[in-house]
């Protein structure tokens, strides 16, 4: 099996998407980002449903699509694997069939292709459903056809679109273990788009994280997650994420000039400060003494958190507090409560753009 | 399709009150105008003489002509017109509303003048029909496949229509997922889109047939009426009607009662197994 090494560039009216996307041969690369960051362009692009204005796609050493050259195979001749979202498998075909659907069209006879269906149905634990229709499968059930039905295509490139969304929690853990297995036995390349970033922690070998249409930060799950370089990310894995300029141990905020964060040690340019919101203490009146990061603002939601409530403080520098429910109780916190938040320099991680 | 694509149940409006008579009386005159004629049949009908008539040769000539060509013609406009829909529905071809405007001509245009307007093509001194008699001797007005022409000219755009409709449902990300597994566009249209549409399809197939059962202005011009080659029910009404009352309601009521059977028929068995 070979790699894919794509440049993937298309404009539709003001909207461009321009994204570099290496994923090695059995490596899961997971595409995340907001809605309308340009993931599901990104899946459309590499399957051939929407041509590159520019760039390229490979798979090891063979071109599949380069504008410039004028290479473009279709969707039909790829050899991709496609989860869509939603499954969509074939309303009219039975589970069988909707797996055979792949062998059937790469050459295999009618007998062949139903054989191979049954063994991928027997590997992926689904033959007791190989009578059923889709109508008669539910949620959970349905995407892990629609998994048998890529896999069972013996595609040189496996593509994802939200295999974990919009299904029931219980579905949810079943499917991403499902997943993590018949992912881990693939030995191709694949790229899972999500905007959880929990699946893609779990999933993924490496993340690439999409924000209108760029790739904002690519890495390893564990440094994405600890070291966010976008708000989205940093909102999914539960970070406050600040970005500003550095001048020795002073950060001046970008989006509030006013604003200053004052870290432990010395740093120069432009800089990220990343804090857990239980590195947070709120008071509800200025606080005197030591920490020297204190920003007034106002509560603007209260949501229960484990055994913590997380605080939505708006302000001139918005953020997240966990805070206990008994200091909501003696500090009397509600929505539109004005609170004094403060954070340790030594509390904080600051690390370059 | 799956259960969601369908619209919820409408809720109703809970306000009560007496119904409007500007809605009621109109509505009362359209069913009295609809039914009122087939009551008509039913009480005029020669019951007493009835089961002679039945079995009288040309009537059953003329039935089973009918069923043919209706039957033939709608599996041309099936044939010819699934394309026609397809390629109105999902290609980008350009000059698609003028093609659609085309193919609904016969719609709006009396079928008399259809009639007349096929003669001008086939007839024996038509545009192509001369050149054709010249060259092999074969006419086409006047002969059953005449019958056939005629009606699927009248049916042809009920078919397209409604196959168009049921293609344009029919989600199109489905034929997207197909190509990706390797189904050139051929296979995708007819493994995917076209089972998806099978509804609507034999839907159109059913309007098709019957309104092709019915066809009698366009076929008595374009063929005449021939008994054994050219005289389909309408036209053996029609002919009836100059001669003999009882025999003309008859046939009428044979044509209705037939059509009425076959359609019930393929309700049940076509229509509920293929949406279930």
């Amino acid at each position: 099996m070979s790699g894919l090494e794509a440049h993937l560039v298309t404009s539709r009216g003001s909207f461009t998407v321009d994204v570099e996307l290496r994923v090695g041969a059995g490596e899961v690369v997971s595409v995340l980002g907001p809605n309308g960051s340009g993931k599901t362009t990104v899946l459309r692009m590499l399957a051939g449903l929407l041509p590159l204005t520019s760039g390229h796609i490979r798979i090891g050493a063979v071109t599949i699509e380069e504008p410039a050259r004028g290479l473009r195979s279709p969707a039909q001749s790829r050899g991709v694997g496609l989860v869509p979202q939603e499954s969509l498998l074939f309303p009219h075909l039975r589970v069988r069939d909707q797996v055979a659907f792949g062998p059937r069209h790469r050459g295999s006879s009618r007998g062949e292709s139903r054989q191979e269906a049954d063994g991928w149905l027997g590997r992926t634990g689904l033959s007791e459903l190989a009578a059923r229709r889709p109508a008669e499968l539910s949620g959970g059930q349905a995407r892990r056809v629609a998994i048998a039905r890529a896999l069972a295509a013996r595609p040189g490139l496996l593509l994802l679109d939200e295999p974990l969304a919009a299904l029931d929690v219980r579905a949810v853990l079943e499917l991403r273990s499902f997943l993590r297995r018949h992912l881990a036995d693939f030995d191709g390349p694949t790229v899972l788009v999500t905007h959880d970033a929990l699946d893609a922690l779990v999933l993924a070998d490496r993340l690439v994280v999409l924000d209108r249409g760029r790739v904002v930060q690519a890495g390893a799950p564990r440094d994405v997650a600890a070291h966010p370089r976008s708000h989205h990310v940093a909102a999914l894995v539960g970070l406050n994420l600040v970005q500003g300029t550095a001048q020795g141990r002073v950060v001046t905020v970008s989006a509030q000039q006013q604003v200053e964060v004052v870290t432990a040690d010395e740093h120069d340019g432009a800089v990220f400060c990343s804090f857990r919101p239980t590195a947070v203490a709120v008071y509800a009146c200025a606080p005197s003494g030591s920490p020297r990061n204190v920003w007034r603002g106002e509560i603007t939601g209260m949501t229960p958190y484990g055994d913590a409530v997380r605080l939505e403080i708006g302000g001139r520098l918005p953020l997240l507090a966990d805070v206990t429910a008994t200091a909501v109780a003696e500090l009397g916190l509600a929505p539109g409560s004005t609170v004094w938040s403060t954070v340790k320099a030594t509390d904080l991680d600051v690390y370059p753009v | 399709m799956s259960t969601s694509d369908r619209p919820a149940r409408r809720p109703t409006a809970a306000a009560t009150g007496r119904l409007p008579w500007q809605l009621l009386l109109p509505s009362f005159l359209a069913v009295a105008l609809l039914a009122l004629p087939v009551v008509g049949l039913l009480v005029r009908a020669p019951w007493s003489t009835l089961a002679q008539q039945v079995r009288d040769p040309e009537v059953l000539q003329a039935l089973r002509l009918s069923l043919l060509t209706a039957s033939t013609s709608t599996v041309v406009c099936l044939v010819l017109g699934t394309p026609v829909a397809w390629l109105l529905a999902r290609s980008t071809l350009p000059g698609r509303r003028a093609l659609r405007t085309l193919v609904t001509v016969p719609l709006i245009l009396p079928p008399v003048v259809g009639g007349v307007a096929l003669l001008t093509v086939f007839g024996r001194t038509g545009i192509v029909g001369g050149w054709v008699y010249e060259a092999s001797g074969y006419r086409l007005p006047f002969t059953t496949a005449g019958v056939v022409v005629a009606q699927t000219f009248v049916a042809m755009p009920f078919l397209v229509l409604a196959v168009e409709g049921a293609l344009r449902s029919a989600d199109p990300r489905f034929d997207d997922v197909a190509a990706t597994f390797g189904a050139s566009r051929w296979q995708t249209f007819s493994r995917v889109t076209l089972p998806l549409a099978l509804p609507g399809i034999l839907s159109g197939a059913i309007l098709a047939w019957a309104r092709a059962l019915g066809e009698f202005g366009a076929t008595i011009t374009f063929n005449g009426s021939f008994p054994g080659t050219t005289r389909t029910m309408p036209s053996a009404v029609y002919n009836a009607l100059n001669t003999d009352f009882d025999a003309a309601i008859l046939l009428s009521l044979i044509l209705l009662v037939v059509s009425v059977a076959i359609l019930a028929l393929l309700r049940e068995r076509w229509l509920i197994g293929a949406v279930s």
